[in-house]
């Protein structure tokens, strides 16, 4: 499994130590909070509406039990005994002191985590497919890639003070969980008709208040070409990138701009000028960095599933939990299973440190230790036999963590909002707790089927909603909260930005007008194999504006 | 005066977090900087709301941090800001916390 090198843990202890001091200044005053807010936000820092709130990144999403032991006990001694896993893959304290900051860290440091590249506008950390490793439709792990671009574009000279923040993400699978397309630089590892490694290049892609599909610059890069072609992108971004102005600066922008075309030219021409004599990423570099994501000790001989097969005839909760979140693994015999952190009228993403103990528990006893953290805002634990399923689902159970809903109405994707978050113009998380409490009913979930809801409170769009099935985002109008809607926003392969379907809704209305939304779907679809977003592409947004707006008129 | 209030929006108070706890916390005619609103001095005009002003950002250099004058209805003894960010700044998330939930 993934450690750091020895570089690492000198380079983390000094940030902390570095850290820790400027708190100091900072608290004394020696330093101005000026001078000061650059700092902490560098190290995950961020002041929010009730206290400093610490953002800590799970690289790739994989955490051991350990860390998730580690993270449990901050939460308990530090915080107010739970945390947030956000759609970055981080952990956020949202109850932090700041004096407690130092300790923290220092703490986070001893199990190799840490809070850099968290915020600021630098490279951030690196997400990759939360199934990566175990998925049955796995090309190749995308973690060793995240992990070498990792390495490389950490504390990058060239790079530490880009234009803006710069997101990657890296899938290894046709089927895109990590959300590439809505990443600064998306990359999708897979074989070409020879059969050797490489990968679909996208580049441009956001949310935020500009809301960008990526474009694809190449379709197959060579595996030794990787950082030489980095690098060409990033030079062409902070030699072109808008600096004037703080909304135009992503490379979003840039692309959109430029345009397609001249964009590829430019990065393919500045790539071909690059001395790669440093720059190849040779095989077995790849392959030292792949071994610290071997395999765990699969075992191969699979004597049937005798306990899974009875469980799943008799306990119709378990088959309904199976269906739901439970994945196929690249493995005979092993699974993968989502742990949704999405109850029913409880805050998305949200844990305590009681149930973080309960999953480390079960990960080190029944998943080789480790965790994993998708950007949806759920746990997974990523190799379980099947045969201990039903043992699984009854320890989940008892974590009242064994909610069978993921992809369903209720797996809502929602931001701290204004309950929270400095920066909202409207509270999201109370809106997902109505929500999935007016669709509680399970048999009604289910007959709905995928239906992805994200809820942003302000344009940044952290919670994604323009990638939502159904998106809302909260505005302020004239001081109260009011909620825009849009429909057929996608983060998958079939990338696509949401429409404003009309109008907003004030906090009550918004609920209702989901569930018009909903049942409108379910009276248009073709069958029920036909999903939200197939039927919302097929018919478009005249039948849903005519059931929520036609009585209005 | 604070580029976040208006002259239109008086009475205000002064507010901010604190610096080692980041806590909302509201600063009283004592010149003390603490959790309950009520106790919070009120600026009824411009002059004074700019002379609280001036007060207040001494304390930027080490007690407090993000500090903001906000409108705020009264009603007797009775003090609420107005704006629903700073209600919710006043007594924190609308929302149950897990912790609570979890805990017998
Ligand atoms: C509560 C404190 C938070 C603050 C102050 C904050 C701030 C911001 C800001 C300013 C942006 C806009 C960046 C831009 O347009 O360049 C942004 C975008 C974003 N944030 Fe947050 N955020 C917070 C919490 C979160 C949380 C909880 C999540 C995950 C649930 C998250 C994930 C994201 C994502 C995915 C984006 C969009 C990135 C893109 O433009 O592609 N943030 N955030
Ligand atoms: S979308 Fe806005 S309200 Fe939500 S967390 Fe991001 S910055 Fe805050």
């Amino acid at each position: 499994m993934y450690r750091y090198d020895e570089f690492d843990h000198d380079l983390v202890r000094d940030r902390v130590a570095e850290f820790s001091d400027q708190v100091a200044r900072r608290l004394s005053g020696e330093l101005t909070e000026d001078q000061f807010k650059p700092l902490r936000l560098m190290n995950g820092v961020y002041l929010q509406l009730h206290a400093y709130m610490l953002r800590i990144a799970v690289p790739y999403g994989t955490l051991s039990s350990r860390q998730m032991r580690k993270l449990a006990h901050l939460a308990r001694n530090y915080d107010r005994d739970y945390g947030h896993f956000t759609t970055r893959q981080n952990l956020q304290f949202h109850w932090t002191k700041l004096a407690e900051v130092p300790k923290m860290l220092a703490e986070l440091a001893e199990v190799e985590m840490h809070c850099i590249q968290t915020s600021g506008n630098c490279i951030r950390n690196v997400t990759a497919d939360h199934f990566a490793g175990a998925s049955a439709d796995e090309i190749a792990d995308p973690r060793a890639y995240a992990e070498i671009l990792r390495q490389w574009s950490s504390l990058h000279p060239e790079f530490s003070l880009l234009p803006r923040k710069f997101k990657l993400a890296v899938i290894g699978a046709p089927k895109d969980r990590a959300a590439i397309q809505t990443h600064d630089i998306g990359l999708e590892v897979k074989r070409n008709a020879e059969g050797e490694l490489g990968f679909a290049v996208w580049v441009g892609g956001g949310q935020g208040r500009t809301p960008m599909i990526a474009k694809k610059v190449r379709d197959f890069l060579p595996e030794p070409d990787l950082i030489a072609y980095m690098e060409a992108i990033l030079r062409i971004y902070n030699q072109f990138g808008r600096r004037d102005n703080k909304f135009k600066a992503r490379i979003k922008i840039l692309v959109h701009e430029m345009g397609e075309a001249e964009i590829k030219a430019a990065i393919e021409k500045e790539f071909a000028a690059i001395d790669k004599t440093n720059m190849v990423l040779p095989r077995d570099a790849v392959e030292r960095i792949e071994a610290y994501f071997a395999p765990p000790p699969f075992e191969t001989r699979v004597n049937g599933t005798p306990a899974f097969d009875r469980a799943r005839e008799t306990d119709s909760e378990f088959s309904g939990f199976v269906e739901r979140n439970v994945h196929p693994h690249k493995m005979p015999g092993y699974a993968i299973v989502s742990v949704s952190l999405k109850p029913i009228g409880g805050t998305p993403g949200d844990i305590t440190s009681t149930q973080m103990d309960a999953v480390a528990d079960i990960a080190e006893q029944f998943s080789f230790d480790e965790l994993r953290v998708s950007h949806e805002q759920n746990l997974v634990l990523p190799h379980v036999k099947l045969e201990d399923l039903p043992a699984i689902y009854a320890r989940l159970r008892e974590a009242e963590l064994a909610t069978a809903n993921l992809g369903l109405v209720s797996d809502i994707i929602c931001c701290p909002g204004l309950d929270y978050c400095s920066l909202a113009n409207a509270r999201s998380i109370p809106v997902a707790q109505r929500l999935s409490e007016r669709f509680a009913d399970p048999a009604r979930q289910r007959d709905i089927g995928e239906l992805k809801i994200k809820i942003s409170g302000c344009i940044n769009a952290c919670g994604h909603h323009h990638v939502g099935h159904i998106g809302i985002l909260g505005v302020d109008r004239k001081g109260e909260e009011f909620y825009q809607i849009t429909l057929g926003g996608s983060g998958d392969e079939t990338c696509s930005i949401g429409e404003i379907v009309g109008k907003g809704f004030s906090s009550e209305g918004v609920i209702d007008a989901v569930e018009t939304i909903v049942d409108t779907y379910l009276k248009l679809r073709e069958t029920p194999q036909e999903d939200f977003l197939s039927a919302y592409r097929r018919v478009g947004e005249a039948p849903f504006q005519e059931a929520l707006y036609a009585h209005a008129a | 005066m604070s580029a976040k209030s208006k002259n239109s929006d008086l009475p205000l108070v002064a507010t901010a977090n604190d610096l080692r706890t980041g806590a909302v916390v509201y600063r009283g005619v004592d010149g003390a900087w603490q959790r309950d609103i009520s106790r919070a001095e009120i600026a009824e005009r411009k002059d004074a709301a700019a002379d609280l002003q001036e007060r207040a950002e001494t304390d930027l250099a080490v007690r407090v941090a993000d500090l903001a004058l906000i409108p705020i209805i009264r009603d007797g003894a009775f003090v609420r800001p107005a704006a629903l960010r700073e209600i919710i700044r006043a007594t924190g998330p609308t929302i149950e916390l897990p912790a609570s939930q979890a805990r017998p």
